[in-house]
């Protein structure tokens, strides 16, 4: 027998309500963010975990919080483009031209066919911004960058070619109320056919990496789900609710700007879960690229933008030698064109969701009152729940999957 | 489903002392209702076996200082996936005491939507299980979106509105 006894230690770990005991059984605070690389824009979570799992996370946002619908109610309404830009920046273009169509909406323009053309082509290139962004970045997030290489520089290049179309990359401030403010020009058709010839190769490749990927599949497979029911009562939309098996599309369900002219399919997935949410958005890739085709192919002659002088502002050659159009210029850049009295809603497919504008006017100049639906803000409230009871690196995934974006979180 | 079943439907439910102002706005329906009417009525639409307005897609807070007594409003956007039909549903409430219920134990999406509408407006919403300022910074003592904060800096001289006819 050695003549060392064993003696038993006491359990001070087991009892949670005692201090400065050792670290076993006891929850820990965890700050996720509010700015850390995995978190893709300025929001925190505090997390309380035990160990590894997650307990519970409390969440704060509005670090980045603008005032857009404050400063809305003072701005006339071709100054608020600048301000939706900013909201979801991923896919600036569809956040522009919701809003022109909620104004078209309250002043009854109707928008020729070759512009509302023009629109959905815009708007498909921004969603496959959107999600080329998403999807990359969760690729990379899970430990594989190389795939990301592959897709980032087809987003540069639609970038090219929204600055073709309104000169700017990021915050494009794109279209006008009654249509665009150009039309395509040589260079952006080109360019628009080279993406349409080459995308999808880039996007197999991406795919070939990634979506059957024995680790990719580890990672995201059963992880962040969410029932449809669940998805339904948390106010998801757009990608996030099909991944969960609901085929709710604002393109097919309201078309707005000609989108029933074209042919594509609404992708759903089964579980809810972070794969189907990638799954999804590849998939909707591939029917953007579609209506793309399909729009560039049968993209009508015509005006590109409506005839409204009172809202539309004139080109600049005729602003030199056009009276009237000098003054319609000068009063819209002004701000001095009268609203009608009205109450609108618009809807569009943004790229996280349904993007929805809430327009009050009282016959001013400015919006009486606006209220954008940002479809982010609203389907992250239920992240705590989808990540109970997983690990951290569960959750960095989930919500990368989730596309969160600050700019639209905050407005 | 036609706006008209609805509108019969929730004047036959809840008769025509709370249900009014019913109007239609580029093929939406609005009605207004009381304060006190606002969960039974959101409860039955979301519980009627056809209507099923099941989908709350966004909250929307109004200040309208010039009416008395119902200076505060809340308008719910009711949306019936299956139908494809949505709905406004409109309540104001003093602003000296602007108590509405909250409509979380229903929709989970309604928890962020309420607390923003408190955060800009001030609304409280009796019930709610954390009703705090959500995007502006909780040491804020007023509540921004009310119109008698002007938003911009009045000793500015080049936005005098009587010099551009306003």
């Amino acid at each position: 027998m050695s003549e060392i006894a064993l003696v038993q230690n006491p359990n001070v770990g087991l009892d949670k309500t005692q201090k400065g005991g050792p670290y076993v059984n006891e929850l820990s605070t965890l700050n996720l963010g509010p700015t850390h690389p995995a978190t893709h824009g300025i929001f925190q979570n505090i997390l309380t975990m035990d160990g590894e799992t997650i307990v519970d996370a409390e969440q704060t946002v509005g670090y980045i919080h603008r005032a857009f619908e404050k400063i809305a109610e003072r701005r006339p309404f071709y100054q608020i483009t600048t301000l939706t830009d900013r909201m979801n920046y991923c896919s600036a273009p569809i956040n522009n031209m919701g809003w022109h169509m909620t104004v078209e909406k309250l002043l009854g323009i109707e928008v020729p066919k070759r512009a509302q053309y023009m629109r959905v082509i815009m708007m498909e290139l921004a969603r496959l911004t959107d999600h080329i962004v998403c999807n990359s970045i969760l690729a990379v997030d899970t430990g594989a960058l190389t795939g990301f290489l592959y897709v980032y520089q087809w987003r540069e290049f639609i970038y090219e070619i929204y600055e073709e179309m309104c000169g700017a990359r990021l915050t494009t401030n794109m279209g006008r109320f009654g249509g665009m403010e150009r039309d395509f020009t040589p260079v952006a058709i080109e360019k628009i056919q080279k993406l349409l010839k080459e995308l999808p190769a880039a996007l197999k490749e991406f795919e070939g990496l990634v979506m059957r990927n024995r680790i990719f599949m580890d990672r995201t497979q059963n992880v962040g789900g969410i029932s449809a029911e669940r998805a339904l009562n948390y106010g998801f939309t757009g990608p996030n609710l099909r991944a969960a098996g609901v085929d709710y599309d604002v393109r097919a369900m309201n078309p707005y700007s000609s989108y029933e002219d074209f042919e594509f399919d609404v992708p759903v997935g089964t579980k809810g879960d972070t794969y189907d949410r990638f799954l999804v958005r590849e998939e909707e890739m591939w029917q953007s690229l579609r209506i793309i085709q399909q729009a560039m192919d049968n993209l009508p002659a015509g005006p590109y933008h409506a005839d409204a002088p009172h809202y539309y502002l004139p080109e600049k050659q005729d602003v030199y030698h056009n009276m009237e159009a000098l003054i319609y210029h000068f009063k819209i850049v002004m701000g001095e064109i009268d609203a009608p009295v009205g109450e609108v809603y618009h809807a569009v497919e943004g790229g996280n969701g349904e993007l929805g504008f809430y327009l009050v006017s009282d016959g001013g100049r400015t919006p009486y009152r606006l209220k954008f639906r940002r479809p982010g803000f609203i389907y992250y409230q239920a992240f705590p729940e989808m990540i109970k009871g997983t690990s951290l690196s569960d959750a960095i995934v989930t919500m990368s999957s989730m596309n969160v974006i600050a700019g639209e979180l905050d407005t | 489903m036609e706006n008209q079943q609805i509108t019969d439907a929730l004047l036959a439910q809840f008769g025509a002392d709370d249900v009014f102002g019913i109007g239609e706005s580029h093929g939406i329906l609005q009605v207004t209702t009381t304060v006190e009417t606002i969960v039974p009525m959101i409860h039955f639409l979301y519980a009627h076996p056809v209507f099923k307005f099941q989908f709350l897609t966004d909250l929307a807070g109004i200040h309208f200082p010039d009416a008395k007594g119902q200076e505060l409003g809340v308008i719910y956007h009711l949306h019936s996936l299956e139908n494809n039909v949505r709905l406004w549903i409109k309540a104001y409430a003093p602003i000296e005491a602007p108590h509405f219920p909250t409509i979380t134990d229903l929709y989970a999406a309604a928890n962020w939507m309420e607390r923003e509408a408190f955060d800009f407006y001030g609304i409280i919403f009796d019930g709610h299980p954390n009703l705090t300022r959500i995007l502006n910074m909780d040491e804020m003592d007023y509540h921004p979106m009310r119109k008698e904060y002007p938003l911009e800096d009045a000793t500015r001289h080049d936005k005098i509105d009587e010099l551009f006819g306003r």
